[in-house]
């Protein structure tokens, strides 16, 4: 096939889908072809579901050719391993859930699904998404399509790096602290983070309940804004998402940027970032106040308490969530246990990892009587805060902008005995999380080869501002068109 | 009591909550199922699921929170209560801890003098009850069945104002009419669906601080609790004569050798890390809601006794026992209302003979075999003395059989009391003339012996004869 369906994104692969260039079933075999000669090089998938992808592409063209497609009709795309699908392998990165095949469909999967996608597989990730590396897999670690020993970032990696390797054109993903954004600035994709209530978390494996939301990673804005007009919208199973109207996020991207108040956080370019890093996402903002947009320096005093305030809650969070993983019902059961302890010790002693391990004992100590206030109420004190800061900078712009992360894509290994470096990765991305903002990454720049990335925060439900801002960027730059040599 | 010791109890009651669909999924709560075919995904816990609150929970605790003239909170939130075990599918209970749906409430009870005591109720919270672990009949494993895993439950706190395993009872039934009157459980304590905890300690009387407390774990008939309790009350005080030390610890009743025994120490208790659950939006209502519940709430248990007592001229016992349901309030009300004989009367019949019939079949109220307007019918019988109460509890059992209406069946067995006076006398007569001895001996000063010639009189007449005519004929004839 020399149209090069790979190299296309989703929009241009839904365009050429209407035309009758090409057909779903050609173009699933294309993408499962490329899965396969090259997987195996970067861990990307814990499972291929390429029968399952095969029939579902075939029923695409049926109803294209019966006049009912969906929005999404014969597009494919995978998900991150948490969220849960029917009757398909849904491990969440775990030993714990090695061989857990869901008996149903998460409501993001449904509605994706509903549209007419067709899913390729279950990408990678950091076990239960607690990981900035996707070095805690069970699976083993993502490779990074720039640079193979670097990491894809976490925990979102296998996403990341298959949509950046041209596996598919979109992923799903999560974010709790980061794990979409971040993993999409390191692999030089697009990774949209909506709101937290935007988009519904059923079925969606928890790890700390009010920081995690489903977004998307894709190859650009245009693309993230048409799977976020599918997959948001109020859903009765979860009772934190919210009944707000969808809008029809594409419609917006057009709009100029002249006039949108675009606010830069001193903080974000102190020591700890980067000296390239910071000079790319410096020219990409000088792009956009080329395009009318105005910058303006807010401030958000207490910024440098969002990753130790996000590391008292999201493990709190996650002690309490990763309790019904007992051996009792479903996932790992130990063998042969001697009596109830034995088999609540060993199922989960054997079936969760030392960073899983590590945060449940952390939250589990937060969380108990005579530390609670100290640490967890403590924690939710500052999370408010946070939030106000926030919603003081939103008074006067539009958008926040900043670095992704702090580095381009670190060596696999370098930050493993050090967890505390690892969690500093996070340090631009967690307050939209512990707000309930919604951020973007887009690609900003190589620095030495590598990819660093834009990020933009709106507030609640500005996901169309944010998305239009780096649509508009997008416009002007090609750094969200660059591929990994071998990837080509 | 011993006269030395005071004794202080709390009562935590369990109530579920008669609601079709579990607290936080759509999966049923009749009881009986086959294992485990009443628990959906999320009464499992299954990764990624997430609760969703059944609203007619928070109407129902609303409304026990008015009828014991409680706080209902605006805004409650679920915590999540963490402990592992096999029946606690999620590793937690969704339950409420720091603001709970109800505070500040009190209820009445009578005490060992028949003196009212106001009983403080702590709190009400709702919660979500575990599954069933089942231990017997296995060898070396257990089984579990989360039917009732979801279920929803109020949790009712009372102070600890309880000074006698009486007064708990006394307590606990009031909690008991007042949630089936409120119609927010079917109090089913066979199933379990109503049971309680106590908090007991015993300390020397006049003493200020409180002694160390046990609690005693489900216990689930009123029986139980008053069993438990004194048995509990006699083991603190002896071990504490015994120059011993009450330990805090959980105790549990066992009722085939009627003890209580240790579960587990303070030092073994959990640390529940209890934490406001983030699936859960806080549950906000506004005085409107209340307001609402409020306008609907029934006739109270309380108000109904009085009002029985001064409508209808009933004695406090026995308005106390017919307010005892709504059902049988109601079936009492409509036999008055529907009967030209006393209500008085009305009351003797519902209390005795009906619910005596009831007791026996084993039946509800509400599918009494003698209707209401069918009981009136019967008393109407007695009050214009077609038959005498005597007959007519034979007639009862008749209507009772199917036999057909009070009058039907007093037609066709020939029951029809005898008030025709010459035809009493006539029978009178014949008794006396039967009867020499007996007469002479009444003559001589043995007035007892009426009661023989009454009998007399009654059996020749198939006991149709109107008594007090019988009475009066027989005394004047038997005075020449």
């Amino acid at each position: 096939m020399s149209r090069d369906l790979h190299a296309q994104t989703l929009t241009q692969l839904a365009a050429g889908l209407e035309r009758g260039d090409f057909s779903s079933v050609e173009l699933t075999e294309a993408l499962l072809g490329r899965i396969k000669s090259h997987n195996q090089t970067l861990n990307a998938f814990v499972t291929v579901t390429g029968e399952q992808a095969l029939a579902a592409a075939k029923r695409a063209d049926e109803a294209r050719a019966s006049g009912n497609a969906g929005v999404l009709n014969g597009l494919p795309l995978v998900h991150k391993d948490i969220f849960c699908t029917r009757d398909v392998l849904t491990t969440c990165g775990s030993r714990m859930l090695e061989n857990f095949v869901s008996p149903y469909d998460a409501t993001v999967v449904e509605r994706f699904a509903g549209a007419g996608a067709v899913v390729l597989g279950k990408t990678n990730m950091d076990e239960f998404a607690m990981g900035s590396s996707n070095e805690t897999s069970y699976f083993g670690p993502v490779k990074n399509p720039w640079r193979l020993e670097c990491s894809p970032g976490g925990s979102s990696g296998g996403s990341a790096a298959a949509v950046a390797a041209r596996l598919a054109p979109a992923a799903t993903g999560t974010d709790t602290g980061g794990s979409i954004r971040q993993p999409a600035a390191l692999t030089g994709t697009v990774g949209l983070k909506p709101t937290y209530g935007r988009v519904s978390r059923y079925g969606m494996i928890a790890f700390a309940s009010s920081l995690d939301q489903a977004g998307v990673i894709t190859r650009c804005a245009e693309d993230a804004a048409l799977l976020l007009g599918v997959m948001a919208g109020f859903d009765e199973r979860d009772s934190t998402c919210l009944d707000h109207p969808v809008p029809d996020y594409a419609a917006g991207l057009s709009k100029s940027l002249k006039g949108l108040r675009v606010g830069i956080v001193r903080q974000h370019f102190d020591a700890g970032l980067d000296e390239q890093t910071g000079a790319a996402v410096r020219e990409a903002l000088s792009v956009l106040e080329s395009q009318g947009a105005v910058l303006t320096e807010v401030d958000l005093p207490n910024l440098d308490l969002s990753v130790p305030t996000y590391y008292v809650v999201a493990p709190a969070e996650c002690s309490s969530n990763l309790s019904r993983f007992d051996g009792v019902r479903f996932g790992r059961r130990a063998e042969d246990p001697e009596d109830l302890y034995d088999l609540y010790c060993r199922s989960r002693g054997e079936g969760f990892g030392a960073e899983v391990k590590r945060r449940i004992m952390t939250g589990t100590y937060v969380l108990s009587a005579g530390y609670y206030d100290a640490y967890y109420l403590k924690a939710q004190k500052v999370r408010a805060l946070i939030a106000d800061d926030f919603r003081r900078a939103f008074a006067g712009v539009d958008v926040i902008a900043g670095p992704t992360s702090p580095t381009p894509a670190f060596k696999l290994g370098d930050k493993t005995d050090d967890p505390i470096t690892m969690y500093l990765n996070d340090i631009y991305t967690i307050g939209a999380n512990l707000a309930g903002l919604p951020g973007i990454s887009t690609p900003c720049g190589l620095v030495e080869g590598l990819p660093v990335g834009l990020h933009l925060v709106g507030p609640h439900f500005g996901e169309e501002t944010i998305l239009r801002c780096a649509h508009q960027y997008e416009q002007l730059s090609d750094w969200h068109q660059a591929c990994p040599e071998d990837f080509r | 009591m011993r006269g030395d010791w005071e004794v202080v109890i709390g009562l935590e009651v369990h109530s579920q909550l008669a609601t079709e669909s579990k607290i936080f999924s759509g999966a049923a709560t009749a009881y009986g199922a086959e294992p485990n075919t009443q628990a959906c995904l999320v009464d499992l816990g299954y990764p990624g699921v997430l609760p969703v609150l059944n609203e007619e929970v928070v109407r129902m605790a609303a409304k026990f929170g008015l009828a014991v003239n409680a706080t209902v909170a605006q805004r409650s939130v679920f915590a999540r209560k963490n402990y592992f075990y096999p029946d606690l599918p999620k590793g937690y209970q969704i339950s409420q801890y720091e603001l709970p749906i109800v505070e500040h409430g009190e209820l009445f009870i009578t005490d060992a003098d028949g003196n009212d005591k106001r009983i403080g109720i702590t709190r009400a919270h709702l919660e979500e009850d575990a599954g069933k672990s089942i231990h017997e009949g296995i060898d070396k494993s257990s089984r579990i069945d989360l039917n009732r895993a979801g279920t929803p439950l109020l949790e009712i706190v009372s102070e600890p104002e309880l000074g006698s395993a009486k007064e708990a009872v006394a307590y606990m039934r009031k909690i008991h009419t007042l949630v089936r009157y409120l119609g927010i459980s079917d109090g089913n304590m066979q199933e379990g669906s109503f049971r309680c905890d106590a908090n007991v300690s015993v300390r020397p009387r006049g003493q200020k601080e409180l002694g160390t407390r046990a609690e005693l774990k489900n216990l689930n008939s009123f029986r139980f609790v008053e069993k438990a309790i004194n048995f509990e009350i006699e083991r603190q005080i002896e071990l504490i004569e015994d120059g011993g030390k009450v330990l805090q610890e959980t105790r549990l009743y066992d009722s085939d050798k009627d003890e209580t025994r240790s579960m587990r120490s303070k030092e073994e208790a959990n640390d529940y890390r209890y934490f406001p659950d983030p699936d859960l939006l806080p549950v906000e209502i506004d005085a409107a809601y209340i307001e609402a519940v409020r306008e609907k709430l029934p006739e109270l248990p309380d108000a109904k006794q009085q009002r029985f007592i001064s409508e209808y001229g009933l004695k406090a016992d026995d308005a106390s026992i017919l307010t005892g349901s709504i059902a049988l309030a109601d079936y009492f009300e409509a036999v008055a209302a529907a009967t030209d004989a006393k209500a008085k009367l009305a009351a003797n019949w519902v209390i005795g003979d009906l619910s005596g019939a009831l007791n026996r079949d084993g039946l509800d109220i509400d599918v009494a075999k003698v209707e209401a307007a069918a009981l009136a019918g019967l008393l109407d019988c007695i009050a214009d003395d077609t038959i005498s109460g005597k007959i007519a509890k034979e007639v009862f059992d008749a209507m009772w059989a199917g036999e057909g209406s009070a009058y039907d069946i007093i037609e066709s067995r020939g029951l029809k009391q005898i008030t025709d006076s010459s035809a009493i006398e006539s029978v009178v007569d014949q008794v006396i003339a039967a009867n020499p001895g007996q007469v002479a001996e009444y003559k001589a000063g043995k007035d007892k012996l009426i009661g023989f010639f009454v009998g007399q009189v009654m059996k020749e007449t198939g006991g149709k004869a109107n008594p007090g005519q019988v009475n009066a004929i027989l005394k004047d004839k038997l005075k020449n």
